[in-house]
């Protein structure tokens, strides 16, 4: 059931004239890049020994290191019929994506060594994207048990999380962050108050209030950012709050790595480019948790992002079939499948004159590859070739042709869309090309 | 266009049937808009005493299913019970007939009057259902874009025949 | 590039009201039809036959996921005054289960040729998802959808309200209570609102009270002898005995203590000030039974105009519905 694609030949090539944009190591400029042994041999002037086999044009275009995605959901084990790691580490490079983070909630959870192995051995399989599992922080994310974290993390867990399940026990979540610092594991938070969450489907706002729908107040998230934070200081534990959904958890994080506090901060692209007013009539596509909330919230996430306070713009993938979200708005799926709009959405905020290029693109290579303790994210000759060639002026339509992600789940679903990958290599190998 | 149309002997020749009839206290019920106007002015000649009744006929069309209701739906107002009544009911133009019908249809879910007599201001040509007015003020030739309808100018009636358009 | 907002579906190409979902949005104009309508059923119970053919061979289907026998009933007679065939469809569904299976309901009963679907739902939301998902020529009211909207009786509200004040733009009124949970106080709002009144006011507790509320255009308040002064029209909501678990009000004796309407507290408001209620009431609780039964309550009158509105609704979604 898998493409065998592992092992594939490898193509010696040149990319030229291309926009090399590689924030981590300060380059901004049109020039080339050469490729060989499924590494990247040198930028400018070829190696003497270089021949390639093929010349790429990418005059125009840019060329990004491959995206680092530090949420996305395969849905694979336990549930292929709605996703499964070929058809999304697939996808992803079709997107850009050459390296995923996948949360623990599979089913089964990843709380054992052998469902770590597992999913990276299926990706790997695949010969797409890579995939990077994050283990679970409790057993069966129960929130009463810590994992064999050391294990987890030798056999490839970057980090440790409990997914969206609310770790309750304030002293349990102590000592998970102190376990997991004794062997140096990043702990990815997400935090929430599950009181104040209680049954919410959407920011406790003006939109919750004229639908009437039961509602998340923004201190179900503030409240856990805070604990949270207070656990990280005196824990002495690593620590990365994923994706942030209002203003004023931005301003604790600020406040807190200004103390010099080690913690990082992601936002998903559905929170910077979206707020509470896009679910308009019950429009279910726009169900996400945490919520999008308002448009200051927005502003404040987007501020984080320029500022560097939040590192990280990932895509929270979360893909379904097309009839996930045909209920009631309360009873609808929740998430959207982002791996294939990812950069072209990210794109708008340059294009849009909102958020630099390079802070762009730094926010989904080298930030989340370091937080991820990831190798990857920039263009350093010697390392293996994880680009992407971008064209920010290629018109296209997220249908049921374009859209590689098995889910159907995204409100750009039918909309036209300007901005496309037209070429990504993993390891060398050309996993995508238009 | 404006014709130089009598309304005024129209109306006599109807005021005239109604009391040669000499029903004994009848009823006269007009259907809106126009046949109210021209129900008004009878009611006020011919000394007719039970109070005017009205007739909305929107809920009772034949053609709601394809065009809907009017925007502006008036109650129906039949100020006495109509049963065993004798009832003059008047309208402004009979044309398909379909009006008449649907009025017929109003009148009985109020109850079963002893007698309906029918009379028109303007009987036209184009009917659609066998039905014959039993007094008329006037007769026009029409043909099937042109549209008459009744209006109030200075306290008094009109006849206005438009071309319809397309 | 953030996808198109939706549009309400609530009106066709032409402009037409398909469905009546909600009253958020809806143009003044349509208000005062659906009231000037309903005049003209008001006294239809009184005539010989009480039936009218107009919607004489359409279906009906009362889809009630949540029961309510008031609610249904009258919807039920006034599609029958109309001549529609009546089906009731008393369905239970757990809010667990996949939402496909509420159109797989639907489309089982669209596919039996059914016109138009009344829907009552305990999710926000249902209605609309309803509409969205059958053909262009099937309709959709809203009877009540979660904690969302209530229109219809918004309407039998407003057109109680006309009958015994004829000018809005004159009119304050207060809405008491649950208005956090309440599906009929918001639908009230946006009545009130589009109609024009000079000012709406919400008074309850905080706990009861939805944050944002004022984005709706209403004045919030806590207290009774402030919340009611200068009011025509005084709306007593249904406190859900239920939800008071102890978490939102402490207890209904200390409830109804400063929120229940007595004629003490009715005196604050003007002297000509009618008070309603949707129903059922909790007497002692929300309302105590003197002011229930006064002559100032217009409650038996509501339930009296409930089936005129409905009609009315009804006569107007199902214009030009003719396959």
């Amino acid at each position: 059931m898998y493409d065998k694609r592992a092992g594939m030949p490898t193509v010696d090539l040149t990319i030229r004239n291309g926009n090399l944009v590689d924030p981590a190591n300060g380059i901004n400029a049109v020039t080339d890049l050469h490729i060989g042994d499924g590494m990247i041999k040198a930028i400018g002037l070829p190696p003497s020994d270089h021949s390639p086999e093929r010349i790429v044009d990418a005059e125009n275009q840019y060329v990004f290191p491959g995206i680092v995605d530090l949420c996305t959901r395969l849905r694979e084990p336990g549930e292929e019929y709605k996703a499964t790691i070929l058809s999304e580490t697939r996808a992803a490079c079709s997107g850009g994506i050459t390296s995923m983070v996948c949360p623990p909630d599979t089913f089964p959870i990843i709380d054992t060594p052998a469902m770590a192995h597992m999913v990276q051995n299926r990706a790997q399989a695949a010969g797409f994207a890579s995939v990077h599992p994050l283990g679970a922080l409790t057993i069966g994310l129960r929130g009463e048990q810590l994992t064999d974290m050391a294990t987890l993390a030798d056999a490839g867990c970057i980090g440790v999380s409990n997914a969206l399940v609310s770790v309750e026990n304030s002293l349990l979540m102590r000592r998970a962050m102190q376990y997991a610092s004794t062997y140096d594991i990043p702990v990815f938070l997400t935090p929430k108050d599950s009181w104040l969450q209680g049954n919410g489907v959407v920011h406790e706002g003006r939109i919750s209030t004229r639908l009437g729908l039961p509602a998340i107040p923004e201190a179900a998230e503030t409240v856990g950012v805070a604990r949270d934070l207070a656990l990280v200081e005196t824990s002495g534990a690593t620590a990365h709050i994923a994706m942030v959904s209002c203003r004023r958890s931005v301003d604790k994080i600020r406040a807190a790595q200004n103390r010099n506090i080690p913690v990082t901060a992601s936002a998903s692209i559905n929170h910077l480019l979206c707020t509470e007013d896009n679910i308009g009539e019950f429009d279910a596509q726009y169900k996400v948790i945490p919520p999008l909330r308002t448009e200051s919230d927005r502003q404040g996430l987007i501020a984080g992002i320029v500022d560097g306070h939040v590192a990280v713009i990932c895509s929270d993938h979360q893909p379904h079939g097309a009839d996930a979200k045909l209920a009631p708005f309360s009873e609808a799926a929740i998430g959207i499948a982002g791996i294939d709009t990812l950069l072209t959405l990210a794109y708008t905020l340059v294009r849009d004159g909102i958020i630099d290029l390079e802070t762009v693109i730094s926010a989904m290579t080298d930030n989340p590859a370091r937080i991820a303790g990831l190798d990857c994210g920039k263009l350093n000759s010697g390392s293996p070739a994880d680009l992407c060639i971008f064209d920010p002026d290629k018109p296209w339509q997220l249908n049921e042709q374009t859209m590689q992600s098995q889910g159907r789940n995204s409100p750009w679903y039918g909309t036209d869309l300007v901005g496309k990958v037209t070429m990504t290599l993993k390891r060398g190998e050309i996993v995508y090309e238009t | 266009m404006r014709t130089a149309l009598d309304i005024d002997a129209a109306i006599e020749r109807m005021v005239s049937y109604i009391r040669t009839e000499n029903i004994p206290e009848p009823l006269l019920i007009g259907i809106h808009t126009g046949g109210v106007l021209v129900a008004e002015v009878l009611h006020r000649k011919t000394g007719i005493t039970e109070p005017l009744g009205t007739l909305d006929i929107s809920f009772y069309r034949d053609d709601f299913g394809r065009v809907g209701l009017n925007p502006q739906v008036r109650a129906s107002h039949l100020p006495v019970s109509v049963e065993d009544r004798n009832i003059f009911l008047v309208d402004d133009v009979l044309y398909t007939g379909r009006t008449i019908r649907a009025a017929l249809n109003e009148i009985f879910s109020y109850g079963r009057p002893a007698r309906v007599i029918l009379g028109v201001l303007v009987k036209r040509t184009g009917r659609e259902l066998p039905i014959q007015p039993d007094f008329t003020g006037m007769e026009l030739e029409l043909a099937p874009d042109q549209q008459a309808r009744i209006t109030i100018e200075a306290s008094s009636l009109a006849i206005n025949i438009a071309e319809i358009p397309g | 590039m953030s996808a198109q907002p939706s549009r309400s579906i609530q009106f066709d190409d032409q402009g037409n009201l398909r469905h009546f979902l909600t009253i958020d949005a809806l143009p003044a104009e349509t208000l005062v039809q659906i009231l000037d309508t309903a005049e003209s059923f008001i006294d239809f119970g009184l005539r010989e036959i009480r039936k009218m053919p107009l919607l004489r061979g359409k279906t009906v289907v009362n889809l009630f996921f949540e029961p309510s026998t008031r609610t249904r009933t009258t919807f039920e007679i006034a599609a029958k005054r109309l001549s529609a065939d009546v089906i009731n469809m008393s369905a239970t569904r757990m809010s667990t289960t996949k939402g496909e299976s509420i159109l797989d309901t639907v489309r089982t009963l669209e596919a039996m040729h059914t016109d138009l679907f009344v829907v009552r739902d305990h999710a926000s939301g249902t209605p609309h998802l309803i509409a969205d998902h059958l053909p262009s020529h099937v309709r959709v009211i809203n009877a009540g959808d979660g904690r969302h909207a209530h229109p219809t009786q918004a309407m039998l509200d407003m057109f109680t309200i006309r009958q015994k004040k004829d000018d809005f733009s004159r009119l304050r009124v207060a809405i008491v209570g649950d208005i956090l949970h309440s599906r009929v106080a918001r639908s009230q709002i946006h009545a009130l609102s589009i109609l024009g009144a000079r000012e709406i006011r919400v008074i309850g507790p905080r706990t009861l009270i939805p944050t944002d509320i004022q984005s709706m255009g209403v004045n919030a308040t806590t207290d009774m002898t402030d919340g009611l002064d200068d009011i025509d029209v005084i709306i007593m909501l249904r406190i859900q005995r239920e939800r008071m678990d102890g978490q939102l009000i402490p207890s209904e004796q200390e409830f109804f203590n400063r929120y229940g309407l007595t004629e003490e507290k009715l005196r604050f408001a003007r002297p000509d000030a009618i008070v309603m209620h949707p129903g059922p009431i909790n007497r002692g609780l929300e309302i105590a039974s003197s002011v229930a039964d006064s002559s100032r309550s217009v409650i038996l009158n509501q339930v009296t105009n409930g089936i005129a509105v409905r009609m009315s609704i009804m006569a107007r979604i199902m214009g030009g519905s003719g396959r």
